[in-house]
């Protein structure tokens, strides 16, 4: 019976296969789940805004909760043995195994999310989330009374890094007294684990919590003990209404509707992708108007402005490292080729990356 | 370093370790039977899930704590059926209750993930946590249940031929210790960090499975365990927001590094593993040989 019912089923594919294009099916690889409401929240809004774009042209599959080890590569190998015309791989730690799997299928088309190496079947995408980092630097310095700032880090890659730089460039900008107290937690995801390290910052004196992890246990941690947060990812007022000034939200619907859109039209090509907040990859949260100074909520605003015409970048010279060498000079901007391979602390900022 | 940094830093330890002491002492209380059940992350999560879900509805702290505790039973009862009556290898059905509760729990939770809650204070279960680890170490030797219960985890056949109900009293181990992984899980959504969130224990469950050994079957050394585990976690943390530099992974590792010196320790001398293992560990009993 089964054998009939499938072979009757493969029969009507077939026939109808030919009236209609058949749907190009798009995978997605999440290192979390979808509703942690941070990171995997906002790849899993991108990819519904691509259904709602391309429509019957394409259906999607995701698969959730996917460590960044070999367990990937069977991960990614499952997607691309189930004929995915195009998988994106939503984490830097797939790197590897993205290229080992792409050798194998060179007729499927994959993009690995904030990587930097692409190939001829893998592109490369991320947002210019230091660009939002800079303006919650620039509201954390006029925010902050105790001058010490709690920065929850997750794992010492060049994305982690650069946002902690920008960060600092902005807040120490506006308040050259601002200390800067950095927590590696090495996960992107445990919210208890994140909400020890909110309030180990927090006992340390730092009254606003700035995190590169994925969960809202920070911004929750924060609003208990009466500080201010910036959320990350996606907008997460709701959990921290007390606390929570702005976020970083990534959108990544446009990007993801363009790419499966040329994989249906047979124009995809790799590539590398790394737009901000000219492109809308990068939005602020709206700013919380109760605990933020209407000035200050007009600063960003301009900043935002500044940002998206050009004439404001995070990393203008000059700028130092810890060593005290000038790595940017006066009046330049530092190139994306640097900021890509950030792995070190501008001057001023205590301790050391983690290597 | 000031008092009240000091402080603070032991209040974070305390609400940290905690549910590493009641996951660590339930499944000590279930080895201590003669039973390896390595289901309890799949527990914490049904029991971090079902409590979250109840507090949701009714808004009752105690109804969700309640219901938590029932959801342990009835994932441990599962679980004891299928290994004390049916025969299952521990090992293997441990391991299926561990990515059942994964799954079971992220099905449930669905549509509550986000939910704003109220946090409760977590100091009521800081303190029962020790009073618990009290509790069972008066059981286990100052009392002539514990001592037969600790028998059956020794020989269970001995136990048996004295006319001790061997399967009752593995069952009811089973029991305590899967309410007690349910209440570690209810505590993390509700006191620790109160959301939900899917898989949200982050490999809590399998620290408790580990510092059992590390404990070599000793209640007082869980708690020890427990709490040189979370000071170690917490104190890196606190070196690096001073601004030290010191590798921050050695300390994350430093516990893991612990327990496998201690299980080389205890293994390394026969006498020392029939010293501490309960010796029918993972060895199923049938009645009537």
């Amino acid at each position: 019976m089964i054998r009939i019912i499938t072979f009757l089923s493969t029969f009507l594919v077939f026939a109808f296969g030919s009236a209609y294009a058949e749907p190009k099916k798009v995978g997605f690889i999440y290192i979390g789940p979808p509703g942690d409401h941070g990171w995997t929240y906002m790849h899993d809004v991108g990819r519904k805004y691509m259904e709602s774009q391309l429509g019957d042209s394409i259906t999607t599959t995701y698969l959730e909760n996917i460590p960044e080890n070999a367990d990937a590569v069977r991960a990614i190998r499952k997607l691309a043995d189930s004929g995915h015309d195009l998988i994106f791989t939503t984490s830097f730690n797939y790197m590897d195994q993205t290229h080992e799997v792409a050798k194998d299928f060179p007729d499927i088309k994959f993009e690995h999310a904030t990587g930097y190496i692409q190939a001829d079947n893998v592109a490369t995408y991320s947002a210019r989330f230091y660009e939002g980092r800079m303006i919650e630097g620039h509201i954390a310095g006029h925010m902050t009374e105790t001058n010490t700032i709690g920065y929850i880090a997750s794992f010492p890659i060049p994305e982690v890094v650069r946002g902690i730089n920008a960060f600092y460039l902005a807040a120490s900008k506006v308040n050259p007294d601002i200390k800067m107290k950095i927590i590696w937690v090495f996960t992107w995801y445990d919210p208890g684990k994140e909400a020890d390290a909110a309030n180990t910052l927090i006992n340390q004196g730092a009254d606003i919590i700035v995190q590169h992890t994925d969960t809202y246990a920070p911004c929750q941690a924060a609003q208990k003990a009466g500080v201010y947060a910036f959320g990350q990812a996606s907008n997460q007022e709701e959990f921290c209404p007390d606390a929570h000034l702005t976020s970083i939200e990534d959108i990544w619907g446009p990007y993801y509707a363009e790419r499966a859109k040329a994989v249906v039209d047979g124009t995809w090509s790799s590539g590398d992708t790394w737009d901000g907040m000219d492109k809308g990859m990068v939005v602020m949260s709206p700013y919380n108007t109760k605990l933020m100074p209407a000035s200050l909520i007009q600063e960003a605003v301009n900043m935002e402005v500044g940002i998206k015409d050009g004439t404001i970048h995070p990393f203008t010279g000059p700028i130092y490292n810890q060593a005290g060498e000038l790595v940017v000079p006066e009046g330049e901007v530092a190139p994306d080729g640097m900021l890509l391979g950030m792995n070190f602390y501008v001057q001023g900022i205590d301790g050391e990356v983690p290597q | 370093m000031n008092l009240d940094l000091i402080l603070g830093i032991l209040q974070i330890v305390l609400i940290a370790t905690t549910p590493l002491v009641f996951a660590g002492i339930g499944e000590l209380v279930t080895e201590k039977s003669g039973v390896l059940n390595l289901g309890v992350e799949g527990m914490m999560l049904v029991g971090a899930v079902s409590a979250f879900i109840v507090l949701v509805i009714t808004g009752s702290y105690f109804l969700a704590f309640f219901v938590s505790i029932l959801s342990g039973i009835i994932m441990s009862g599962l679980f004891a059926f299928l290994v004390l009556f049916l025969m299952s290898n521990q090992i293997a059905t441990g391991l299926a209750l561990t990515i059942f509760g994964i799954g079971l729990s992220s099905m449930l939770g669905k549509q509550y993930i986000g939910t704003p809650i109220d946090g409760l204070s977590p100091w009521f279960f800081v303190i029962f946590s020790f009073l618990i680890v009290f509790l069972v170490s008066y059981f286990f030797y100052k009392t002539k249940a514990g001592l037969i219960l600790r028998a059956v985890g020794e020989s269970h056949n001995s136990a048996h031929a004295l006319g001790y109900s061997v399967i009752k009293i593995r069952f009811l181990s089973i029991l305590f210790g899967g309410s007690m992984c349910a209440l570690a899980g209810s505590y993390i959504s509700i006191c620790y960090a109160p959301m939900w969130q899917e898989g949200m224990t982050a490999g809590r469950g399998w620290i408790a499975l580990a510092l059992v050994v590390f404990a070599t079957w000793k209640p007082e050394r869980v708690l020890i365990g427990a709490y040189i585990f979370g000071g170690v976690t917490i104190l890196q943390m606190n070196l690096q927001a001073l601004g030290l530099r010191f590798p921050g992974q050695f300390f994350s590792m430093a516990p893991y590094v612990a327990t496998i010196i201690v299980l080389v320790l205890i293994s390394s001398n026969k006498l020392r593993i029939k010293l501490s293992a309960p010796a029918s560990l993972t060895i199923p009993f049938y009645k009537g040989r």
